[in-house]
């Protein structure tokens, strides 16, 4: 049975096509992924189900009803959870659950039986009475679905309901949609995450506004079958990756731990390596399938990192012993210590709200510890003099920058706070404009560049100085995995020159690019280990999702 | 202090400044519009009123008075009353803004040259304008005296009290100041918002170089908005300028750095560009009504009238006013500009540890 039919759907803001002609099915009582990367379209097409936009062209029917001629009757049969649920942070669960069933006009006689079968549905039973604000990111992904299921809807529409969830409430929130669309129901799940559209049992792949993909994500991945390898070489991983990328013939490839993924051209073997010791074949994952979909990523050169200075010093260290931060009761980083050691990549991995940001600014001297110490390079950066603050490149959330002025006077900017001038500093500029092909771009306005080249833009300015050590707070979050495996190249050929990288995300495969990996929960490290041993603890295959989910059961607590 | 870094900041502020479009509106429309408005519109003069005239004397001198009132310019209309009830009745109702009562005795005193009082009643409701009104009345009472001497009120460096030549130059003060109070209160708060303040902090320059890039351009857009209003009062409302154009400029230069201070400190406390709007907003009013502005320093509560002394927009007033009208001497100009120095090292002084904080 269909639920939702698409014909030939067009959406425009301004000049930006949103959505260019989508047309498709969404299956009743089947869980159907609305795949893409940001600014694929994915909100634009869910608010378009909910009746809450207009389409420029075309016709959609969800639940029969058109969503524009219906609005009535579509918010009976449609359920819509938003990127962030409105819930009312100072009202309990309770008051929030109350609300809803209010606002959605449900008769007054069913309130007990409804709320009663919700909370146990979503097992928010036992917290009935705690303010929405006071719950963790899992909870109140759950209360808002809860919210969006007052009604009993037929479709359910949720807008990347896994940001900023643990794992483990993950978990929970899979298992309760598979008991919803086993009922019959359709829930629609967008999500930026491919991993997460390989659980689904249908996939609509959005890039740039179209739809490059329809059907179960099996049968995109199954075409690259016997294509995928994990290769283990004598040499440095990292210099690895970028020889084998430069091969003709290579697809695609990125760092699995200790190993490297190669995907091949359809049609062309794994050529023998130089130096290789080890080489399995792996099955494909919708990721590689969407890679490949694309084209192809990018090659492992980095003309950045060439630039960058041999650094050889073996004092370009971060460190931090028992660091701990309260907010009032709230502790968001709990006797965190860990050392990075020159030329290493470590990654603080964890949801948002895990403390990772909080550990973060505490390392740069942006928060005050309420305890402990963080050193970088072996200074407090907070005493530091501020030349200290010279061995420190920072590249914050968000990419910050200043979208009023030019990308040319952003760069003049950062390189002119960090002490450079006169005819270094020109050089500077143009040795990174060249090598981030930041050329046609430097009259514009950092607000109107893609979020890739935003990206590089904003990895430009916290090089300028040539830092030999890197910070990165979630660097890549919400750019597509081309432009993530683009960023990483350069952040591998940094490292390979020897710069210091502590990086902070939430995406589990980037871990994979990490040399030792924190996993960060409720504000402690639970463990902190190679990415392979982390693995290896969940067990044979798991994947650093099941290793965190593991290791976050194995601490015990709620 | 380093000049790369410095320089790098002070371009970065004017570039933000100068390249948004909405900051450009803000700085060039409301100030237009509000010169206007003032200028134009809010008048402090009082005209057009009724009043209430209740005359028990019948003879020639209450007859002269009570024609040369009701021939006096700010009076429209005359009601004539014939006791005391109605008298009450007009004041209460909000009819008259006065009631002249003149008692029987009037002729006959005024006649044996003795002092004739008469009686006025003020409508308190209408405070201000009841008391223009009434040195109106006092002056053609006067007038009226045939004392040996005769008392004519005069008010002296603007005798025809021409009221846009005492608003038009406060005006430069008063807009500026707002202009500078928000350029620089959303200054900081803004590079929060966008996270790019992190980034100033975690690069090596210093709290007090970030604080001084800060202060340059918002001093310098509220100095020339300042100067376009004193522009505006010497060329377009002809205001007399008697005192020196220099000291004026010096004392408009030092008491933008002392507004932007005030800004800074505001945007180093507030966490959003809400909040500092509304701070900018919450502190610039009350110093506005406390400077003297509205109404005299010297009338107020004896603690407002200190709060007035350590707002710098009260000493710029008396500067700016003074060297428009009276010709202010030099030394009452540097007796009124090392208060707003002392302001200005205090507020900057605090928001520069206000942002050291946030690094210790």
């Amino acid at each position: 049975m269909t639920a939702i039919v698409l014909d030939n759907v067009c959406k425009t803001f301004g000049k930006t096509p949103a959505l260019a002609g989508v047309s498709g099915e969404i299956a009743a009582g089947r869980l159907t992924g609305l795949v893409g990367p940001d600014g694929a379209g994915k909100t634009t097409l869910i608010r378009l189900m909910a009746g809450l936009l207009a389409p420029d062209e075309g016709r959609l029917s969800v639940a029969g009803l058109d969503p524009v001629v219906d609005g009535d009757a579509l918010a009976e049969s449609v359920g819509y959870m938003p990127q962030r649920f409105g819930l009312y942070e100072d009202l309990s669960v309770l008051e929030n659950l109350h609300l809803y069933a209010e606002l959605r006009a449900l008769p007054r006689r069913d309130y007990g039986r409804t709320l009663d079968r919700l909370l146990e549905f979503t097992r928010l039973g036992p917290f009935t009475d705690r303010l929405a604000g006071r719950l963790s990111g899992g909870m109140k992904q759950k209360l808002g679905l809860a919210c969006a299921l007052i009604t009993s809807p037929k479709v359910l529409l949720l807008d990347e309901p896994g940001v900023g969830v643990d794992p483990v409430s993950r978990q929970d929130l899979w298992r309760m949609v598979q008991e919803l669309t086993a009922e019959g129901m359709a829930v629609i799940w967008a999500t930026a995450y491919l991993e997460e559209a390989e659980r689904c049992e249908d996939v609509l792949l959005l890039n740039e506004g179209k739809l490059t993909f329809r059907g179960p994500p099996g049968d995109l991945t199954r075409r690259l079958q016997g294509r995928c390898f994990q290769v283990l070489g004598q040499d440095d991983r990292r210099n690895l990756l970028s020889r084998v990328l430069a091969l003709p013939g290579v697809c695609d490839g990125t760092i699995e731990g200790d190993r490297i993924r190669v995907v091949m051209d359809a049609g062309v073997d794994l050529p023998d390596l130089p130096g290789v010791t080890d080489v399995r074949p792996v099955p494909p994952r919708f990721e590689d399938a969407f890679i490949d979909l694309l084209g192809g990523g990018p090659g492992g050169h980095s003309p950045l990192a060439e630039q960058m200075p041999e650094s050889t010093a073996r004092d370009d260290t971060v460190s931090c012993e028992k660091l701990t931060r309260r907010f009032g009761d709230f502790v968001a980083a709990d006797e965190v210590s860990f050392s990075v050691k020159s030329g290493e990549i470590l990654g603080l991995l964890g949801p948002n709200g895990a403390g990772k940001s909080t550990t973060f600014k505490m390392l740069c001297g942006l928060l005050e510890p309420s305890g402990g110490e963080a050193r970088v390079a072996g200074v407090d950066l907070r005493r530091a003099a501020s030349d200290a603050k010279l061995k420190l490149g920072y590249m914050a959330q968000k990419f910050s920058l200043y979208g009023l002025l030019s990308v040319r006077q952003n760069l003049a900017f950062y390189a002119g706070v960090y002490g450079l001038r006169g005819r270094q500093k020109r050089e500077r500029i143009s040795q990174m404009v060249e090598a981030l092909q930041l050329g046609p771009l430097l009259n514009r306005s950092p607000d109107q560049l893609s979020l890739g080249f935003k990206q590089r833009l904003a990895l430009a300015c916290a090089l300028m100085h040539r830092p030999p050590i890197l910070f990165l707070d979630e660097p890549t979050s919400g750019v597509d995995p081309i432009t993530r495996r683009e960023f990483w190249t350069h952040i591998n050929g940094l490292v390979t020159r020897g710069v210091t990288v502590l990086v902070t995300t939430h995406f589990m495969d980037e871990a994979e690019y990490c040399d030792r990996v924190a996993l960060m929960h409720r504000g402690r490290i639970i463990a902190l280990d190679t990415p392979d041993n982390l693995k290896a603890r969940a067990g044979e295959g798991a994947s650093m999702e099941q290793a965190f989910i593991h290791l976050i059961e194995g601490q015990g607590d709620e | 202090m380093n000049r790369s870094r410095l320089i790098a900041q002070i371009i970065k502020e004017l570039l933000s400044l100068l390249r948004d479009p909405r900051a450009r509106a803000i700085l060039v429309l409301p100030p237009l519009l509000q010169l206007l408005i003032f200028s134009f519109a809010a008048t402090l003069e009082v005209r057009n009123t009724t009043i209430a005239v209740f005359n028990e004397d019948s003879g020639q001198a209450s007859e002269a008075l009570v024609t040369a009132v009701a021939h006096a310019s700010f009076v429209s209309n005359v009601v004539p009353v014939y006791d005391h009830r109605h008298q009450d009745q007009l004041i209460e109702r909000g009819e008259v803004l006065l009631a002249l009562h003149i008692p029987e005795t009037f002729s006959r005193l005024k006649m044996a040259g003795e002092a004739a009082p008469v009686q006025v009643i003020l409508d308190g409701q209408k405070a201000n304008t009841a008391q223009v009104a009434l040195s109106y009345l006092q002056a053609i009472a006067m007038a009226q005296g045939d004392a040996v001497e005769p008392m004519v009120l005069r008010h002296a460096f603007n005798p025809n009290l021409i009221y846009q030549w005492y608003v038009v130059p406060s005006l430069s003060g008063i807009l500026s100041m707002f202009i500078a109070l928000v350029v620089t209160a959303l200054s900081i708060s803004r590079e929060r918002e966008l996270g790019t303040f992190d980034q100033l902090l975690v690069s090596p320059t210093t709290p007090s170089e970030i604080i001084l890039a800060k202060c340059l351009p918002a001093v310098l857009v509220g100095f020339v908005m300042g100067a376009v209003m004193v522009s505006a009062a010497l060329f377009l409302f002809r205001v007399p300028f008697t005192g020196s154009l220099l000291w004026l400029a010096a004392a408009l230069g030092l008491f933008m750095v002392s507004v932007v201070g005030i800004g800074l400190m505001v945007s180093a406390i507030s966490e959003t560009q809400q909040q500092a709007i509304l701070g900018a907003f919450s502190i610039g009013v009350p110093m506005v009504l406390v400077s003297g502005f509205a109404t005299p320093v010297e009338n107020m509560p004896l603690i407002l009238q200190w709060v007035a002394q350590a707002i710098p927009l009260t000493h710029f007033l008396v500067i700016v006013q003074g060297s428009f009208l009276k010709a202010l001497p030099a030394e009452v100009v540097v007796s009124h500009l090392w208060p707003m120095a002392v302001a200005a090292v205090v507020m900057l002084s605090g928001a520069t540890l206000v942002v050291r904080r946030r690094l210790h």
